[in-house]
């Protein structure tokens, strides 16, 4: 092999450590934001943290309401967005003709991405809240934090259903199948582990978005389970913005503030793990 | 007087305001290999795409005439367009298995038809890999993944995913020229094999192949078609003098 010139070997050199230390650093700060929470918060969990109601001003107790409240969000934001995500992904993307029309589509949908989250929470009080009645409610908070994911399952079921090589959709038909039968037996089964991560990346969102939960459904205080899905419920981002600044004694509420915190990040990563999990296995299947 | 499976009729095919196919008057006759040779660009594939309608698939295409296959205008308003493309089987320059088991890849078309017998389902996949020639090499791993076949084997794999359906005719676009030459000659022997039962048309950039293949051959140049007569006339004794000019590799 010829001899690299000595300037470029020390260019490469510094360049290839300069990216290993930026991956490095990126990690890191996740682990730096994890360490944090977890060294704060751990004292806090128990499983009586876990299951019970908080008690004495919310100075103790547990955050059972804000968990299960947080639950039902997702599931109810999920059974909202996700069916009209998805299909209007492969409207989109099978469908439409590539002219004005599905520019304007798409374009619209990058907007709707882009708007502010408390702005969605604005939208929906109005709504859903107070013009169709909900109330302050499960059904009008899961729809707002719905319509606040829409775009990004809209987004990444496009993407996936784009990564599906065309010449399989062309085989597809050559054989005599319908564009419908093309996109159920074909297109949909590899797109799939991509439309999972839309999914995982939309209950992160959910479970964790404050500012639209605010004016459509979080409870300041509420120590029970809800009834019905036009019930308040509390959520656990809404309980750590309150037990931090506005709570009975702050200073008493903070361990449990870090634990809520805790419990957030956990929820979250353990959804990311199943699915990444539903994933593998769904890939093993393709092989 | 055999009858006339593939046929078109003053046909014409405009890509937009570009012409891709002029005045093309073609028949094949049942069980005969037909072979389409030209320079690239000249219209083969495109004719060869329009007796399954495939051409469909592409915005802004328009045609003049008729292509008839079994003698009925594809075009025509009571022609189902699946149907049409379940008598005419497709094989791609490029093998495109579904990521799918081998055995998957081959009952799709008879699935998609609407077939739910299993035992049906299994004694067809079978006589589909034999008559591709793929079922000895294949036979104790029908549920493994077909991407994690050769090339030949895919590209055969799809031959018997088009059989599958039981087409009578079967368009074959460039199916050896990604592969090589050991699958090629198989490709070719099975060409010869399936003759008997089907009627062939194929397009192919290699005229030695053309040669081993075809019973006649369809010179297309600039979107005429020149000359078509049987193969050995073409090769020995072409009456057109573009024809001869390809065949001796002056051009293209």
């Amino acid at each position: 092999m010829a001899k690299i010139k000595s300037s470029k070997r020390i260019n490469q050199f510094i360049a290839f450590n300069l990216f290993r230390l930026i991956s490095f650093m990126v990690v890191a700060i996740l682990f730096l934001i994890l360490g944090f929470i977890i060294v704060r918060g751990a004292s806090a969990i128990s499983w009586k943290f876990l299951t019970t109601n908080p008690i004495d001003g919310m100075t103790g107790g547990g955050i059972l309401p804000a968990i299960v409240g947080t639950l039902c969000l997702v599931v109810g934001s999920m059974l909202f967005a996700f069916p009209i995500g998805v299909l209007s992904g492969i409207y989109i993307n099978e469908y439409l003709t590539e002219n004005w029309f599905k520019k304007f589509v798409r374009s619209m949908t990058n907007n709707l991405a882009g708007v502010p989250s408390i702005v969605f929470g604005l939208f929906g009080m109005a709504l859903f809240v107070h013009d169709l009645g909900f109330g302050d409610s499960i059904i009008a908070g899961s729809l707002t934090l719905g319509l606040m994911v829409l775009p990004i399952i809209i987004r990444t079921t496009e993407e996936a259903l784009k990564s599906v090589d065309d010449s399989l959709r062309i085989g597809s038909y050559a054989l005599g199948a319908t564009k419908l039968q093309t996109i159920r037996r074909v297109v949909l089964p590899i797109a799939t582990p991509n439309i999972i991560t839309g999914l995982i990346l939309s209950v992160s969102r959910v479970s964790g978005e404050t500012a639209p939960i605010l004016f459509t459904v979080a409870a300041y205080f509420l120590p029970r389970l809800p009834h019905s899905i036009f019930d308040q419920v509390m959520a656990l981002p809404y309980h750590l913005y309150v037990l931090t600044t506005s709570g009975t004694d702050i200073e008493k509420t903070r361990p449990i503030a870090y634990g809520t915190a805790l419990v957030l990040i956990m929820i979250v990563l353990i959804v990311n793990i199943f699915a990444n999990l539903l994933r593998r296995i769904y890939n093993k299947k393709l092989k | 007087m055999s009858t006339i499976k593939v046929e078109a009729r003053d046909f014409n095919l405009y890509y937009g305001e570009f012409q891709a196919l002029k005045n093309i008057n073609f028949k094949a006759e049942e069980n005969t290999v037909t072979a389409f040779i030209g320079p690239s660009g000249c219209g083969k594939s495109t004719l060869l795409r329009t007796f399954n309608r495939m051409n469909d698939l592409i915005i802004g295409v328009r045609t003049e005439g008729e292509t008839l296959v079994n003698g009925v205008n594809v075009y025509n308003k009571s022609v189902n367009v699946d149907d049409l493309r379940k008598q005419v089987g497709m094989v791609f320059q490029k093998p495109n298995p579904f990521p799918k088991s081998i055995f998957e890849n081959v009952a799709f078309s008879l699935r998609v038809d609407g077939m739910h017998d299993k035992s049906i389902i299994e004694e067809k996949v079978v006589t589909s890999l034999q008559k591709a020639a793929l079922w000895e090499e294949v036979k104790d791993k029908l549920k493994k993944s077909a991407l994690a076949l050769s090339g030949g084997q895919q590209q055969r794999l799809c031959i018997a995913r088009s059989l599958a359906i039981e087409p009578s005719i079967l368009l074959m676009d460039e199916p050896a020229s990604a592969l090589d030459p050991i699958s090629t000659a198989k490709i070719e022997d099975l060409i010869y094999e399936l003759k008997k039962e089907y009627t062939i048309v194929i397009v192919t950039h290699n005229m030695q192949q053309a040669g081993r293949v075809s019973d006649n051959t369809a010179f297309f140049y600039m979107g005429d078609l020149i000359e078509c007569d049987k193969t050995t006339t073409i090769f020995t004794s072409p009456t057109n003098i573009q024809t001869q000019n390809y065949i001796t590799g002056r051009f293209g």
